[in-house]
């Protein structure tokens, strides 16, 4: 390690008073100048802001005029400015690796809170640079071409724009939806809030043009099971799960349904309040118009006898024969549009959900208001027939609440607006709202709200402590008491209604976190994934080329959830319009003159990157495959294989920088 | 020790969970001891022992090793070899006889700077009850200069 040194430049950023107002910026350059002279520092300067383009300049201009090789900039964490500086030093004609960011906001002036220890602790991190940067290397990125192919997960209005904006675009996409039909919880609403527009009216154009687009392929009844790959070439296996119907054959006529014999309580589509045959399309609209047979609840799979659809089939596209279909698929960039599970009534017991029989969940509602639904469109208590004459309409059930979400799910008030709407123009029955706090924040919201609280409906702002049939006199026989606070009177309340709707708010999916795995992102502590930047990044994950759009990264409305389709799709097209992708050159590679065959890397990668060469004895790493993660790096014993940007010359020469003077 | 033993800790994150961990502790503006100095590598399963064996040797008086949790490794499961890693380092430091609670093991997915925070003022804490790591001073000859005990720490 007695090899000349680089030149090397730091330069310390106030952010503002972001940094220097908790460490001593002056004495951090001063001490990087003197203390770190002999390691190799030439210059040393300080910037109110060094992301600036006059802080850039600063940059750029040094290496030109004073010759640098290496540079530090010591501001915030790399994940945000890492490609502000290593672009700048490109620009003065360094290779962009061989500079280095040291967090000292994120890490040192936002988290201490004693300004001497955070400035010594300053000179540490920046001496941990300026001795790795020493041993930093020139790389150059990785190319590799991009799959103009995209996947969409989930046919939701979500992945239904995302798919769309991608194929006008004149680019293939494959659209893989779990369901029977595409057009997710949107295709369950009956009216949409703020405008009353009808779901179907808006939504059913949108699933047929991507129904029969010619640049998607649609692959409803289906899921994906397993993804390898990277950005630009993932490969995906998709599970075609048996339909047991012939799509080449169908016609989509619905005489197999209106034969089949067997009803079965649609616990999906009708939310359990209306049933289903065992052969279906879940509704009227459903794209494809394909049905599905319910092979669990089948007679002829149960007894071998029935068969009444194949009889009546006209084009003979019954096939009880058919399997589960695998297809693999390669695709460059993938959406993630998987949605939400609704907040599961019964965990709130003092709500009486599935104990009390007139007490609905807001789905359930959207499905009774539905035309099309179990009731024709009538809003009726639990035995079918009897018309409320008061209606409590509870929110944030679920939501905004420790014991079970913290969040808010930001739709239920519109929606429980929007009930309260319907309830008295098909009614006329009095409605209550039970609100926390009333948030009606879009274009058209509040305005929305305004005209039900015309309208005539009663707001109680507080949060509803139980809903009870334990009558207390005569007037409230056969009511189903809701006890409150009113905390506007401060006065407890008990409100006699013959129906009680329950706002229920949104949940990640349930198997969320596994789908996350499978595609190599996470979830927040709530159990949504996590996007790049909340809120300049908010389509794109860690995983490069993996995208989320709509509820699958929060609660979210429909209109949320169109822009961030389409905005997934824009970042798709930018990628697959620039033909190729750069990676990170961090790659691990084997010096064969070092490799003693011992093979002990051969099993540990897991991108199978690492092959042994049988006829001379050593090991090789495909850089392709290889993602960079450096496990084979840490066990060779030889220490035969040398990871690029993450070097053991590196470390160490780091761990020793930190801890100069300890 | 005096109450003024201030411990230097080093910690090793991944770059995909327990780097970003921190970053969300900075900008949610959690405190935390300064006593920690963090390493990013690209995954746990970088961690080299001998970076451990480095920084305790260069005057670190505890090592901190963070990575995703269980089945979220960024590079699938990279973080159960680091796992295995630190069930071995502990041995062998016991063996060398220094104190095998000076090294840990936390998992902190990105959104956890919360957990982060906690973990690592914890941790600082348990160091500074063991007090600072004391190597033996070794000679020309491979013999201990000093004849007292080597890795007796005094309260």
């Amino acid at each position: 390690m007695s090899e000349k040194k680089p030149k090397i430049g730091v330069y310390v950023c106030h952010c503002g008073s972001n940094i220097a107002g908790m460490v001593d910026v002056e004495a951090v350059r001063d001490w990087a100048q003197a203390a770190l002279g002999q390691d190799g520092v030439v210059v040393s300067r300080d910037y109110k802001f060094m992301c600036s383009s006059l802080g850039q300049e600063l940059i750029e201009k040094d290496i030109q005029e004073l010759g640098l090789e290496r540079v530090v900039v010591a501001a915030c964490s790399p994940h945000l400015h890492e490609k502000t500086f290593r672009t700048a030093s490109e620009r003065a004609g360094l290779n962009p690796y061989l500079t280095e960011l040291v967090s000292i906001r994120e890490q040192v002036s936002w988290v201490h809170t004693d300004k001497q220890v955070a400035t010594e602790k300053s000179k540490a991190l920046v001496s941990g640079a300026v001795h790795r940067v020493a041993y930093n290397t020139e790389l150059q990125p990785l190319k590799v071409p991009i799959n103009p192919n995209t996947l969409v997960v989930g046919g939701g209005i979500a992945g239904i724009q995302a798919a769309l904006e991608i194929a006008n675009a004149g680019f293939h996409v494959y659209l893989v939806e779990r369901e029977p039909s595409i057009g997710g919880h949107m295709a369950q609403f009956d009216k949409t809030f703020p405008t009353l527009d009808c779901s179907a009216c808006i939504l059913t154009p949108r699933m047929v043009e991507a129904g029969t687009h010619p640049n998607i392929t649609l692959l409803t009844w289906s899921e994906v099971i397993s993804v390898s790959g990277y950005v630009g070439n993932f490969n995906v296996t998709i599970k075609k799960k048996a339909r047991y119907v012939n799509e080449e054959l169908c016609t989509g006529c619905g005489i197999c349904v209106e034969k089949c014999p067997q009803k079965v309580i649609d616990d999906v589509y009708e939310a359990g309040l209306g049933y289903r045959k065992v052969i279906y399309t879940p509704f009227a609209q459903a794209v494809p118009k394909y049905p599905v047979l319910d092979r669990p609840n089948c007679t002829f799979f149960k007894n071998g006898k029935c068969k009444a659809c194949e009889k009546f089939c006209p084009t003979n596209a019954i096939d009880f024969t058919q399997e589960d279909q695998y297809l693999n698929v390669e695709v460059g960039n993938i959406i993630l549009a998987t949605g939400y599970d609704l907040f599961d009534a019964r965990r709130v017991t003092n709500y009486g959900y599935g104990r009390l029989p007139n007490v609905f969940t807001s789905l359930e509602f959207e499905r009774m208001s539905n035309a099309a639904g179990p009731t024709g469109g009538e809003i009726t208590l639990r035995d079918g027939k009897t018309k409320p004459e008061t209606v409590g309409i509870i929110h944030c059930v679920g939501s905004r609440d420790k014991n079970f979400n913290n969040y808010c799910s930001s739709i239920c008030c519109m929606q429980s607006l929007k009930f309260a709407h319907l309830v008295k123009e098909r009614t006329g029955a009095t409605v209550y709202e039970f609100y926390i706090d009333m948030r009606t924040p879009m274009k058209a919201y509040d305005e929305f709200y305004q005209r039900v609280l015309e309208e005539g409906t009663l707001f109680v702002r507080g949060k509803v402590a139980e809903v009870t049939n334990a009558t207390h006199g005569p007037h409230e026989k056969g009511k189903l008491i809701i006890q409150v606070e009113d905390t506007l009177v401060g006065k407890q309340r008990r409100i006699p209604v013959d129906m009680v709707i329950l706002s229920v708010g949104m949940e990640p999916r349930h198997d969320a976190k596994q789908v996350g795995q499978m595609f190599g992102i996470s979830c927040s502590s709530d159990g949504w994934y996590i996007e790049r930047h909340p809120k300049l990044d908010p389509v794109t994950t860690m995983t490069e080329g993996i995208l989320i759009a709509g509820c699958a990264s929060g609660p979210k409305d429909i209109p949320a959830s169109v822009a961030q389709g389409a905005a997934a799709a824009a970042r798709v097209l930018d990628k697959i319009l620039q033909k190729e992708v750069e990676l990170e050159p961090i790659r691990a590679t084997v010096d064969e003159s070092k490799c003693s065959g011992c093979r002990i890397c051969n099993n540990l990668c897991p991108f199978n990157a690492i092959s042994f060469l049988d006829d001379v004895g050593v090991t090789r790493i495909n850089p392709a495959l290889c993602q960079g993660c450096g496990t084979c790096v840490a066990a060779c014993p030889a220490g035969a294989i040398s990871g690029t940007g993450f070097s053991n010359e590196q470390i160490f020469a780091q761990i020793e920088g930190l801890l100069m003077g300890v | 020790m005096t109450d003024s033993f201030e411990p230097v800790i080093v910690g090793f994150t991944c770059n995909w969970c327990s780097y970003r961990a921190a970053d969300a502790a900075g900008t949610a503006r959690m405190k935390y001891a300064p006593n920690v100095r963090l390493i990013r590598l690209m995954c746990s399963g970088r961690l080299d022992p001998t970076f451990v064996m480095k920084a305790l040797a260069s005057g670190a008086d505890g090592v901190l090793i963070t990575g995703c949790h269980p089945g979220d490794c960024h590079y699938i499961d990279q973080n159960y070899k680091a796992l295995r890693r630190f069930l071995l380092l502990r041995r062998t430091l016991k063996g060398l006889g220094v104190e095998p609670e000076r090294i840990k093991l936390v998992w902190a997915s990105a959104a956890e700077g919360l957990k982060l925070t906690n973990e690592i003022n914890a941790f600082v804490e348990e160091i500074r009850a063991l007090g600072p790591l004391h190597w033996p001073k070794w000679d020309s000859n491979g013999h201990t200069a000093e004849k007292q005990p080597i890795l007796e720490v005094t309260a």
